[in-house]
């Protein structure tokens, strides 16, 4: 594509990959992190799809007996587990990793051992909340179920130490509290990287749209994930030592739960959203060859999204009876919320309009996004009504709603970034074949899975049980929403194929710039050097790139690179404290389980846990100062 | 190092290829540090909220007066709101290179801070034999979970005060040791701030 000009030829440089085990242990490179987090969490993804597909399996027909209830409540609640936390958070997190660096112009994020921290972390809360399902291959290990099986919102108090026996709840609730330090972590460590580490002249407005996008979901990150925190740290308080913040029959108040929950689980729907967002308005512009259209409008919006994201909460409670004005309240915040989101819809439009588009796979994956999220976000704000909502809630109209903004929306707005970025982040193309099979597979199953449950839904049908008689008109778009899961599954598997070639390096080799890409990320050579700019590049414009291409504007690319950069530029080395301290604050958490005591103090419980922790935090608190000794300056 | 006010408007090439470069003005360190407070904020605001909401909801006793002795809470408020001042000397000291002021200030914040700690512990203590516990009562639970919090956020800075006056005395931070400095004492200050909206809402509340 990039015909006129290959700025980068010749700038090969001469790469001495280390690809041991240890060495990807110890990496603190926000690129290896990245790609680190786009394969295990393209890993859980698959996972939460097999979920999935038993779960429709199940619902195929009336009375099924594929899957007991216990083993139904189990596998959706792992399934939007699995999916929200370990499969889209992630994948987001990928893109941050591997991407704000290169926008912005750094060399590596503001404290790369942090990065690599956050990364370990997550990973060991994800085996851990996964681990029950290991644990029940045993037979008689437990005597109750150990899989999660309250949903992933958890409802108090149906969670307390009487309504669910065993360990599932505590996996789930320690399995949380573990990921969400993760992303709290990573959170302060890409905003001070965006804000601080922007190359001289990238004032914030000529700041790519997806990094922009990435410092609203980490705002975003850094203020919701304490409710839920605090949430969980009292579920676990009830479930543990029998205090009473969720127990009715002590005063205590089921409802402090869902909203605290929902004060988090609101803003995660636009942290899981605005991620995708960013791609799309980086793949737009480019396949369209055309500016984003008003993109201090795109960016605004994101930013008001991530406000009032905040404000809309009560809206997933309006069954509960908040009264007239909260209701009224919450439902025009919900209407309010549309506008912004609608605002970036007609910039995608616009930007298309009179583009000459390439349409590649990452262009439909992006334009069918549009089309998709579209029909998600206005079944979405009909809900704003309570009456409506009413009728809806907890039924498959609800299902079908957010199916389409998180399937159609985040993950094929993800999905179009691991196309358009696969050939920068490892060198080889995806089949473009492959990927536009893949992309036609999907996009019919996706609609053939998802839109028989808006019918499903006004017809009544319920979410979350495990069957249905037969004789209530079901039937049919039961069977056609299964049909459609397994072609969707087929697509993705098609796509899975095409990674996993991608990774075994075979395939056409990348060009450095395949795609004619306006921002820095494209100026610099395929694969990208250890410390990505030789020079930090001076910025004059929101599209640096193309301007030197096409404008006749300043050069911003790295022109040949020297024989050996090492002696000028000093990178951070490889460390293993971060995979050591993630350890130890996983264990250390992970104590929490020793303490329980069936909704009762337990004094021998108790003493075990705070020996178990006492050890992994004194652990802890060693390898946190020989994290320090190792690299003492303050930045 | 080189991320001041002044260094900002004239930012070069060079200036960027240091690991101290920072578009924004602010050191590395100092602005995300803001940031996980800002985040903190949530943590104790959510605790808060949920002690508020149960506020007087307590279906059985003991009830806030029959256990409060606001004279010994108000000594050890005192003490608290006392060592963010003797927190802002250390920041000086170390700020214009006098190191002994430093490390004298350092200590003494940490002393004043384990004394609130100490006082905590010996309310706890009183409290629990008056009859109030975690499990008895909505007040007995959300009082110690979020004045445990709070509590637990003291204590973390105390270890922190003292590993600093170790770094300090051993050289072990390079470059600029008045910005880690400087943050211990932002964690401080926070800390502080955060008790006295503690303090108001729990006990003042109570005799209104």
């Amino acid at each position: 594509m990039a015909t006129d000009v290959q700025v980068q030829t010749g700038t090969e440089v001469h790469h001495e990959e280390d690809n041991s085990l240890w060495s990807w242990i110890t990496t603190v490179d926000h690129k290896r992190i990245g790609k680190l987090y786009l394969v295990s969490a393209f890993l859980f993804f698959l996972f939460g799809g097999i979920e999935a597909l038993l779960v429709r399996a199940q619902l195929t027909v009336p009375n099924a007996g594929f899957l007991s209830a216990q083993t139904y409540n189990e596998l959706f609640t792992m399934h939007a587990t699995t999916m929200i936390f370990l499969g889209v958070m992630p994948l987001s997190a990928a893109f941050f990793n591997f991407l704000i660096p290169l926008q912005i112009g750094a060399r590596d994020v503001v404290f790369p051992r942090l990065n690599a921290f956050s990364y370990w972390v997550f990973l060991f809360g994800a085996i851990f909340i996964q681990l029950p399902f290991v644990l029940n291959l045993v037979p008689g290990l437990f005597d109750a179920p150990v899989v999660p099986d309250g949903g992933w919102f958890g409802y108090a108090n149906q969670t307390s130490a009487k309504f669910s026996v065993g360990l599932s709840i505590d996996f789930w609730m320690i399995g949380l509290q573990i990921i969400g330090l993760a992303s709290l972590a990573a959170s302060f460590n890409f905003i001070t990287t965006i804000l601080n580490l922007r190359a001289p002249g990238m004032s914030l407005f000529r700041v790519p749209v997806f990094t922009w996008m990435a410092m609203v979901v980490n705002f975003l990150l850094a203020m919701s994930l304490p409710m839920i925190t605090i949430g969980l740290v009292l579920l676990m308080f009830d479930r543990n030592y029998g205090t009473n913040f969720y127990s009715p029959e002590r005063g205590g108040d089921p409802l402090l739960w869902q909203h605290l929950f929902w004060l988090f689980g609101h803003p995660e729907v636009y942290i899981l959203i605005l991620p995708a967002m960013g791609i799309v308005s980086e793949v737009l512009p480019t396949v369209s060859k055309k500016p984003l259209f008003g993109a201090p409008f795109v960016i605004f919006s994101g930013i008001l999204i991530g406000f009032i994201g905040f404000g809309v909460w009560s809206h997933h409670m309006f069954t509960v009876g908040l009264g007239p004005v909260a209701d009224a309240a919450f439902s025009i915040t919900t209407m309010i919320i549309a506008v912004p989101t609608a605002v970036k819809i007609f910039n995608w439009l616009a930007t298309m309009w009179g583009g000459r588009i390439v349409f590649n796979t990452a262009a439909l994956f992006s334009i069918s996004f549009v089309g998709l999220f579209t029909i998600g976000g206005l079944s979405g704000v009909m809900h704003a009504s309570p009456p409506v909502d009413l009728q809806h809630q907890d039924s498959y109209f609800v299902v079908a709603h957010f199916h389409y903004v998180l399937f159609g929306g985040a993950i094929f707005g993800l999905f179009s970034g691991i196309y358009f970025y696969w050939p920068k982040m490892f060198g080889v193309m995806l089949d473009e074949r492959m990927g536009k099979a893949s992309w036609l597979i999907m996009f019919i199953g996706m609609n053939l899975t998802f839109f028989p449950m808006h019918f499903l839904g006004a017809q009544g049908m319920p979410r979350r049980y495990y069957t249905y008689d037969p004789g209530l008109n079901w039937e049919l778009w039961n069977l056609v929403a299964t049909i459609g899961a397994f072609i969707l599954a087929l697509g993705v598997l098609i796509t899975t194929i095409a990674m996993i070639r991608g990774l075994l390096g075979q395939g056409e080799k990348a060009p450095a710039d395949p795609w004619d890409g306006a921002t820095l990320e494209w100026s610099l050579p395929t694969p990208v050097p250890h410390f990505n700019f030789q020079t930090v590049p001076t910025v004059h414009s929101d599209r640096p790139f193309w301007d030197e291409k096409h404008e006749g504007g300043p050069p911003v690319s790295q022109g040949k690179i020297n024989e050996d950069p090492h002696k000028h530029v000093e990178m951070p080395p490889p460390s293993f404290w971060p995979i050591i301290a993630a350890f130890c604050v996983g264990m250390t958490i992970t104590g929490f389980m020793l303490g329980g005591g069936g909704g009762e103090f337990n004094g021998g419980n108790f003493l075990n846990q705070v020996i178990f922790q006492g050890v992994f935090a004194i652990a802890l608190l060693v390898s946190l100062l020989m994290w320090i000794k190792e690299d003492p300056t303050p930045r | 190092m080189s991320a001041t006010a002044e260094h900002h408007h004239g930012i070069t090439t060079t200036d960027a290829e240091s690991h101290h470069y920072a578009a924004l003005g602010v050191e590395h360190l100092k602005l995300a540090f803001w940031i996980f407070l800002g985040s903190d904020c949530f943590f104790f605001g959510s605790l808060i909220g949920m002690y508020m909401s149960y506020r007087g909801k307590s279906l059985v006793g003991p009830y806030p007066l029959d256990v409060f002795d606001v004279n010994i809470t108000s000594i050890s408020t005192f003490i608290l709101l006392m060592s963010s001042f003797t927190m802002v000397l250390a920041v000086l000291g170390a700020k214009t290179g006098r190191r002994g002021m430093c490390l004298t200030f350092l200590l003494v914040t940490a002393a004043c801070g384990a004394s609130f700690v100490g006082f905590q512990i010996y309310e706890f203590n009183h409290f629990f034999h008056e009859g109030l516990t975690l499990q008895g009562n909505l007040f007995g639970s959300s009082f110690y979970t979020l004045t445990g919090f709070h509590g637990t956020h003291v204590a973390i800075g105390v270890l922190w005060l003292l590993l600093q006056a170790v770094w300090y005395t051993q050289g072990w931070i390079r470059g600029d040791e008045g910005l880690m400095v400087e943050v211990t004492g932002l964690y401080w200050h926070f800390v502080d701030i955060v008790w006295i909206v503690i303090f108001t809402i729990i006990y003042l509340l109570e005799y209104t």
